[in-house]
């Protein structure tokens, strides 16, 4: 099919972008690398006045680290995250989620806060930033504002951004020694959207001071820290003791959906094997 | 939502052209260039067929407006295949079948190429998992992983030689 007629504006600074978007008030949609937006657009589910391209924004681009964060610009591109070496070194948890988005093709376009800003509950990064704790820096047109991954993703395709504000940075503290991560998806095709994903970090030891942050995606309509699930593992003297009743704890954690991939059993019982051979991972991890 | 002026460098050559901001590539490509090999099978970014290279990069054409590539590098198949470089990939699918109707092959090039510049020793698992986002609906894909491995080794002894 073909897209619905809008008009095309390229911003060249945050500061024009803003202004632009204010302008166009609801009939104005932002687009990026455009790999979710014009599959939409194409098929007439969005109908934009205009769209106003902020691709070619400085003030998104740019990967960088300083004594506690890395900082990762919105307009940072999917291909770019996979192949930065200070992303592999600091965040590795991006670069175990990244190869299972989508397809090369779509990973050379695709950007980190198009994605985010996307909010598919299907999304393997969301989740990430979840797990990694990460933090939104956002500009509107009365400032900017910070906001915690946690509370950035509301619902199916909705997020904490309000529509006149932009997605600029995200920041993730620099992990320390000894953290583990762990990624793994099930897919009927790979680069598919997942059924049920699991990213997953872990630092310090056990039994004192372990701390576990299983997040779950493709499972419910947003990424869902599996908290209770998290403190059956970290309260066990062992993890691997903790982990029958951390999967019975899911039940407390996720609210699965049916839809035509698998239905809410399924996936219930595929977020189980994802915790069992996530935290086996995560221990194999210790020994190696 | 009047039409806007773009410019785009195709195959080594420089378009001026006059599109409606919601024309994909691929559409502007086979429509204005008749560049008819970039092929449009999904239009929503599933199937593959629309590849081409976009500044070096493959990128689906149907997930790009042109408005977007304004002042960016086009290689379509009829590119790459004028220039010879893929030459050996072609030959390769002709001779080992990977092909049938044709519909998929121009993208499944252009992937396999893009593979091959990045990763000049694949095993077949890499090879399968680049062309995941290419669908085939002829050949089940063993001949063109065939053929790709088959020009990979020839590639690799080549540059041995050389």
């Amino acid at each position: 099919m073909k897209a619905y007629a809008f008009d095309y504006v390229r911003a060249t600074t945050l500061v024009e972008a803003l202004s632009l978007l204010e302008r166009a008030g609801d009939g104005g949609k932002l687009i990026a690398g455009g790999q979710s937006l014009v599959p939409a657009l194409n098929l007439r589910l969005l109908a934009p006045q205009i769209l106003i391209d902020i691709a070619h924004l400085p003030e998104l681009r740019g990967i960088s680290v300083d004594d506690t964060h890395v900082h990762l610009g919105a307009g940072t591109r999917h291909v770019e995250l996979a192949t930065s070496a200070l992303v592999g070194e600091h965040v590795p948890l991006l670069q175990m989620a990244i190869r299972h988005v989508a397809h090369a093709a779509i990973r050379n376009r695709g950007t980190l806060g198009g994605n985010l800003a996307h909010a598919d509950p299907a999304s393997e990064l969301p989740a990430c930033m979840i797990a990694l704790e990460a933090s939104m820096l956002v500009a509107g047109p009365k400032g900017e504002r910070r906001i915690d991954a946690i509370d950035f993703f509301k619902g199916l395709y909705e997020t904490a951004l309000e529509p006149d504000e932009i997605l600029v940075r995200i920041s993730i503290a620099r992990s320390p020694a000894g953290t583990r991560c762990h990624f793994n998806e099930l897919a009927r095709r790979a680069g598919d959207y997942a059924m049920a994903g699991l990213a997953m970090v872990m630092h310090g030891t056990q039994p004192q001071g372990l701390r576990i942050r299983p997040v779950f995606f493709g499972i419910g309509y947003r990424p869902t820290l599996a908290s209770h699930a998290a403190l059956c593992l970290e309260q066990a003297t062992d993890p691997m003791e903790g982990l029958e009743a951390a999967r019975q704890a899911l039940a407390q954690d996720l609210s699965p959906q049916e839809d035509l991939q698998a239905d809410a059993e399924t996936r219930m019982q595929l977020a189980k094997v994802l915790l069992k051979r996530g935290l086996a991972d995560l221990l194999a991890q210790g020994r190696g | 939502m009047g039409k806007q002026v773009i410019t785009l460098m195709v195959n080594g050559e420089s378009y001026r052209l006059e599109i409606e901001p919601r024309a994909h590539l691929a559409d502007v490509l086979r429509d204005e260039l008749a560049l008819t090999g970039t092929h449009i099978g999904c239009e929503h970014g599933v199937c593959g067929a629309c590849t081409i290279r976009v500044d070096g990069a493959i990128t689906r054409a149907c997930l790009l407006l042109a408005v977007q590539a304004e002042g960016a590098v086009i290689e379509t198949i009829e590119g790459l295949s004028d220039s010879g470089e893929i030459g050996d990939l072609q030959d390769a699918f002709r001779h080992r079948n990977a092909l049938q109707c044709g519909y998929c092959t121009p993208a499944m090039l252009i992937t396999a190429q893009d593979l091959l510049l990045h990763n000049p020793n694949p095993d077949r698992a890499t090879i399968r998992d680049h062309i995941s986002g290419n669908y085939c609906r002829c050949t089940g894909y063993q001949a063109i992983v065939d053929a790709v491995e088959t020009v990979a080794k020839a590639r690799q002894t080549a540059g041995e030689r050389a």
